[in-house]
């Protein structure tokens, strides 16, 4: 038998440090659904998603229970919608989004990704008119997810497309004003975005991959800082790493059966698991605590960006090993209202968005759901996409943004999207106007980090 | 097929009893025990065969479960796969 210790030790992972494993995507291609007639391709759609999709929720939930894993959501990514688009460019972006919802909720997932356009080096047939129904597809379905790619380092940054943005990241709160602006919480702007990503808002299923398959995105914060708790506060930082390390192993080994498994369930290819600590607003299942657990009083006062490198770092390292499918974003995630530690530091004035895009430079992604004014410029909104991509394409690493206007709510307000999506103070914007450089659009040139070969 | 059944809690008369007799009636076949008295918190391993188990597995576990709930303690049951997968390499 298994040693006892190590026995308790994931007992009490499971049962007191919120262990999970945090979402199980199918990955479904609808190349095969492009039609000419909208109507044919919608039909086609919600055929292949729930045909392929028909098992996902039962098969996942016998393995949650018979194995005694907690598995929080059953999601599904699809091609990026734009593409499909392509062949009927008059059709209304807004019946697909309604295919994706109504086969999310034939199927019973709760999240549905790939209402989105890849135009990091320009816009083809379909992204464009994409892009403009992005506020009216999330406000008329539930669960759509919506994603744009407009940067890589291999690309540079597609300037027009970051400027067509922030004003829709406006109207996707504006049009869901009356529910906590929600719209504009299920919409990510990407730069070198991934094509095996599990985790929502922003997954969808590239072209590079199989028809279908299934991908696994593990949690574990509340793990990882209980288990540094226990290391003596005078214990050099790389015996943390090594903590860390050891923690994400087991953790990622878990997620690593999960996908075993329900890959073989379903008869499909297993496709990633991604190595993530995905915080949520339950109190010790935060990214922030970890961070204050080495060392810091606060999340977002200095030493933030360095705790932060060294777990994301070592998250990845102890990862790794674990499984033999890595993949998607892979790394420390920190969403502000889904982290309970980084809504108090936020509430404390100690984190702010400077810090916050610090960190984006070395955490798995960006920033992320971070709810800003009601009255924050689009302008303003566009510039803070320009200079995460930037980050991220310089970095050669994913960055993204998911920041949220609160329609008619100012400093010293919150909105509550209830859920995994936790809550959210609003944050202070610097409201200096970018709108010549916004406007200039074209493209900023690759770096000379994209002429690897 | 093996299952590790954890029951953790305070220390009380009949508890490898009751546990043992819920497996018994499943035909759910006890291979290892061991427990501790931890800083006062009992805490009871066991390795059991669950491939004969006559009664649907899944309300195998919720009986378990159940049980847990009478006797005050946490009663988890957690298929042997998950504890060689992330302590083993």
């Amino acid at each position: 038998m298994v040693n006892t210790n190590d026995i308790l030790e994931t007992i009490r992972m499971i049962t007191d440090e919120n262990l999970d494993v945090r979402t199980v995507t199918m990955g479904i291609s609808l190349l095969e659904c492009a039609d000419p007639d909208p109507r044919t391709a919608c039909e086609k759609i919600y055929k292949k998603i729930t045909t392929c999709a028909e098992r996902l929720v039962d098969v996942v939930d016998n393995i949650s229970t018979s194995y005694g894993i907690p598995i929080v959501n059953k999601r599904i990514s699809v091609t990026p919608i734009a593409m499909l688009l392509a062949a009927c460019p008059d059709a209304d972006p807004v019946w697909f989004a309604k295919t994706l919802d109504a086969a999310a909720k034939k199927v019973g997932v709760n999240f549905i990704g790939g209402f989105s356009a890849l135009v990091q080096k320009g816009f083809s047939a379909g992204d464009k008119a994409l892009i403009n129904a992005i506020p009216e597809a999330l406000a008329n379905t539930d669960f759509v997810c919506s994603s744009v790619n407009i940067g890589s380092t291999k690309a540079g940054i597609n300037m027009d497309a970051v400027a067509m943005m922030g004003p829709v990241i406006r109207r996707a709160a504006e049009l869901t004003a009356d529910n906590n602006c929600l719209g504009a919480a299920k919409l990510v702007v990407f730069c070198n975005a991934v094509e095996d990503n599990p985790f929502m808002a922003g997954a969808f299923h590239g072209v590079g991959e199989p028809d279908c398959c299934v991908h696994v995105g593990v949690s574990g914060p509340g793990a990882v800082r209980a288990a540094l708790a226990k290391l003596p506060k005078d214990a050099p930082l790389d015996d943390v790493a090594e903590l860390v390390k050891r923690t994400a192993f087991k953790i990622t080994r878990m997620g690593q059966l999960v996908g075993e498994l329900a890959a073989k369930e379903l008869d499909v290819p297993f496709g990633i698991v991604d190595l993530s600590l995905a915080p949520t607003p339950a109190i010790g299942d935060s990214v922030a605590r970890v961070l204050e657990e080495m060392g810091l009083e606060c999340c977002g006062g200095y030493g933030t960006t360095a705790a932060l490198a060294l777990l994301n770092d070592a998250v990845k390292k102890g990862g790794v090993m674990a499984s033999g499918n890595v993949g998607g974003l892979s790394g420390a995630f920190i969403p502000v209202s889904e982290d309970e530690g980084m809504i108090a530091a936020t509430e404390a004035g100690v984190l702010t968005l400077n810090k916050l895009e610090a960190m984006t430079a070395v955490c798995s992604v960006g920033l992320d759901m971070v709810v800003v004014p009601g009255d924050t410029p689009a302008d303003v909104l566009s510039a803070m996409i320009a200079d995460e991509a930037a980050i991220g394409m310089i970095n050669t690493k994913t960055t993204a943004v998911r920041v949220i206007p609160a329609i008619g709510k100012q400093m010293g307000e919150r909105l509550d999207f209830g859920g995994l999506l936790g809550y959210g103070p609003v944050m202070p914007v610097n409201m200096s106007s970018p709108s010549v450089f916004v406007h200039r659009g074209g493209r900023i040139p690759a770096p000379l980090q994209a002429l690897k070969n | 097929m093996k299952a590790v059944i954890t029951v953790v809690g305070t220390d009380q008369v009949g508890i490898l009893a009751q546990v043992s007799n819920a497996c018994a009636q499943a035909n759910v076949n006890v291979l290892e025990v061991s427990q501790n008295i931890l800083g006062g918190n009992f805490a009871m391993i066991m390795l059991v065969d669950i491939a004969h188990c006559q009664i649907e597995y899944p309300k195998f576990i919720e009986i378990l479960a159940q049980k847990g709930k009478e006797l005050g303690v946490d009663i988890h049951v957690t298929r042997q796969e998950v504890f060689d997968a992330m302590h083993r390499i």
